[in-house]
């Protein structure tokens, strides 16, 4: 469980985390999501105690970190998989980590078969590939049994193999009951592996809400139709209740009607169709689309007007609705619109 | 790889009572200085460096001592010769190691993950000087023992040499070592304080050398009134068996004082901005 209250860090003139407030619960992965330069690793390293808040708290487990009697015991934490000395063993990196919270050295050989690094145990990590040090930084996480994980982007960089494993390795902790937070800067990343979601732009929330209800507010169905008649087509599918907008290829994109439903409205107005598909809108669209709305918000120089996306309390799951499939800046001034309402 | 679902079949972690602290961090900064390299090469550089120099200078005085003057000769302190490679060259080893103890942590990232197992900042900072500082004392006792036999074995053919019997002899081997080792804390000081390797063994090199030859371009007067209060001088004091070498500066033990009331400031300065500043 780890509670972020009205967490504020300034670096100079940079804000780089504003007035952030949430919470992360146990039995789940929590992804947490924001372009770069979001505020996502300054979150983290403030957790953590690496940098002090300018404003607001942080605790985990209703502690602030620096407090828990055996930090490794109660959270492990992975920011950067290469901030370790390339010139010492694997083993031994973990010996040292292990040895501050009194864990036993067992625990070490464990560790290092869990991720699959007992053949290296013995080799400098200076020579190790992206993979192998991930892979390295999760064994150090470990190590304390820990209740609560953290995890900064750390498929980035691997390969499907790698990426794989460490999904299912993220949800095999939360299974088991711990609380795992997770970044990244890619929705479909979350997507089969979140619970919830925590997205922020800006330093500040945009969104704090289940995987499930992103995506079915976030992802309309739209029927793709190919027709040398656009625009009869176009008339049958408004009479029929839905509607109908010319992408940019020739092609129209139909919404509101499932996909049968406009071939036989093609077929009843006798339009001769060279395509019918059904489109998924990406999650990843609506994700780009929520934060650079934030990212107008905040680049916009009159700073006034808009409303902010999430109140303190966190409640922003409500924010934002779809605005899939459309041009990019209908989609902005809907989700504002949809804000402001 | 089927190792995922084994997250559940690590063995149990025994109970822990009380809370992380020195204990535990004092073996993980022994570990950890242990198993890289630069500290042997380090070990290595200041064995050859201090008994090499040592032998070549005692070594140079005795093959040119029948040439040597009266006055030379009456003046000449084999001990502090002796011991001349451990504290004007090896100290500059040391200084590098005190130094890179704390910055190689930061150039590579590595105090992240060190302030994330062990967030209680003064019990890293203390458990870091504490090991380094032990390993340096050992280190610079087996060089100041050593340089001081070879040369005094290399300086026999004179009749001048010194025993560990003879008076203050002991004080400046052993005080050779001490001196050294203090000029490492100074160094790691400087290190936490500015993060950096070659700024804090720039600053290192300017305090320890660059300056006391400043001082020494002063004129006379002026240089009586300050080169007692210089941190390098303690390294002369403590180093010479001859009464009366240095007559500007406090006692052997007294320059000892001054040196290390820097260092205590030094190290003190560097813990608060440890303590205070974002990692
Ligand atoms: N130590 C620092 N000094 C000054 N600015 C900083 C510092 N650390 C972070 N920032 C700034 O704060 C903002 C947030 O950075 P942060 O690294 O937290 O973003 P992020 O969401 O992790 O991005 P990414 O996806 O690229 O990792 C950025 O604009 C960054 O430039
Ligand atoms: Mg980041």
């Amino acid at each position: 469980m780890i509670e972020v209250r009205g967490l504020t860090k300034r670096y100079g003139d940079k804000v780089a985390v504003n007035d952030l407030s949430f919470s992360v619960e146990p039995g789940k992965v929590t992804g947490f999501l924001g372009p770069n330069g979001a505020g996502k690793t300054t979150t983290m390293r403030l957790i953590l105690g690496l940098d002090y808040p300018t404003a607001g708290s942080v605790t985990v487990h209703g502690k602030q970190y620096r407090e828990l009697a055996y930090p490794m015991r109660e959270v492990g934490a992975l920011l950067d998989a290469k901030a370790v000395h390339g010139g010492r063993t694997a083993y031994n990196h973990l010996l040292s980590l292990a040895q501050t919270n009194n864990i036993p050295k067992r625990r070490v050989d464990e560790v290092l078969g869990l991720v699959g690094l007992t053949d290296v145990a013995k080799k400098r990590s200076k020579g190790f590939s992206l993979g192998m040090s991930q892979r390295l930084g999760i064994a150090g996480t470990l190590l304390g049994d820990p209740s609560v994980l953290m995890f900064d982007e750390p498929v980035n960089g691997l390969d499907p193999e790698g990426i794989r494993w460490i999904r299912n390795l993220m949800k095999a902790l939360a299974a088991e009951g711990r609380t795992v937070f997770v970044s990244s800067h890619l929705m479909s990343e979350m997507e089969n592996t979140a619970d919830d979601i925590i997205v922020i732009g800006r330093g500040k929330l945009i969104a704090n809400t289940t995987i499930e209800k992103f995506i079915a507010e976030n992802s309309t169905e739209t029927v793709r139709v190919r027709t040398p008649q656009i625009d009869a087509l176009a008339k049958a599918v408004a009479a029929a209740g839905g509607t109908a907008t010319a992408n940019g290829d020739g092609s129209l994109l139909v919404q509101g009607l499932p996909t049968e439903r406009v071939g036989d409205v093609a077929f009843e107005a006798g339009v001769r169709l060279h395509e019918l598909s059904q489109t998924r809108a990406s999650l990843e669209q609506a994700f780009m689309e929520l934060t650079a709305d934030s990212v107008e918000y905040h680049a916009g120089s009159d700073g006034t007007g808009s409303p902010s996306p999430a109140g303190p309390g966190g409640e922003a799951d409500k924010a934002a609705p779809a605005a899939v499939g459309q041009p990019a800046g209908m989609a902005t001034e809907q989700a504002r619109a949809g804000r402001t309402s | 790889m089927a190792v995922t679902t084994e997250a559940t079949r690590l063995s149990a972690l025994p109970p822990a009572s009380g809370r992380a602290g020195l204990t535990g961090t004092l073996r993980s900064e022994w570990t950890k200085i242990r198993s890289v390299r630069s500290t042997y090469w380090t070990i290595l550089a200041l064995l050859v460096i201090s008994i090499g120099l040592g032998a070549a200078i005692t070594g140079g005085i005795a093959a040119h001592w029948s040439q040597t003057s009266p006055s030379d000769r009456a003046t000449f302190d084999a001990t502090a010769t002796s011991l001349a490679g451990l504290y004007f060259l090896g100290e500059l080893v040391i200084v590098v190691l005190g130094a890179i103890v704390i910055t190689s942590e930061y150039s590579t990232g590595a105090i992240r993950t060190s302030l994330t197992a062990m967030p209680r900042r003064g019990v890293i900072y203390l458990a870091k000087a504490a090991v380094m500082a032990a390993v340096m004392l050992v280190m610079a006792l087996v060089a100041a023992f050593a340089s001081f036999w070879l040369g005094q074995a290399l300086l026999a053919s004179t009749h001048d040499n010194a025993t560990l019997s003879q008076s203050n002899v002991l004080r400046a081997v052993v005080g050779a070592a001490l001196f050294v080792t203090l000029c490492g804390l100074l160094a790691y000081s400087i290190g936490s304080m500015i993060r950096h390797t070659a700024g804090a063994i720039t600053i290192m090199v300017a305090v320890l050398f660059v300056i006391p030859i400043l001082v020494n371009l002063l004129p006379d007067t002026w240089h009586a009134d300050v080169v007692r209060w210089l941190p390098s001088s303690a390294g002369d004091a403590i180093t010479s068996t001859v009464a009366g070498a240095h007559p500007h500066m406090f006692s052997p033990w007294g320059e000892f004082a001054v040196l290390g009331a820097y260092t205590a400031a030094a190290l003190i300065a560097g813990f608060i901005l440890f303590r205070k500043r974002d990692a």
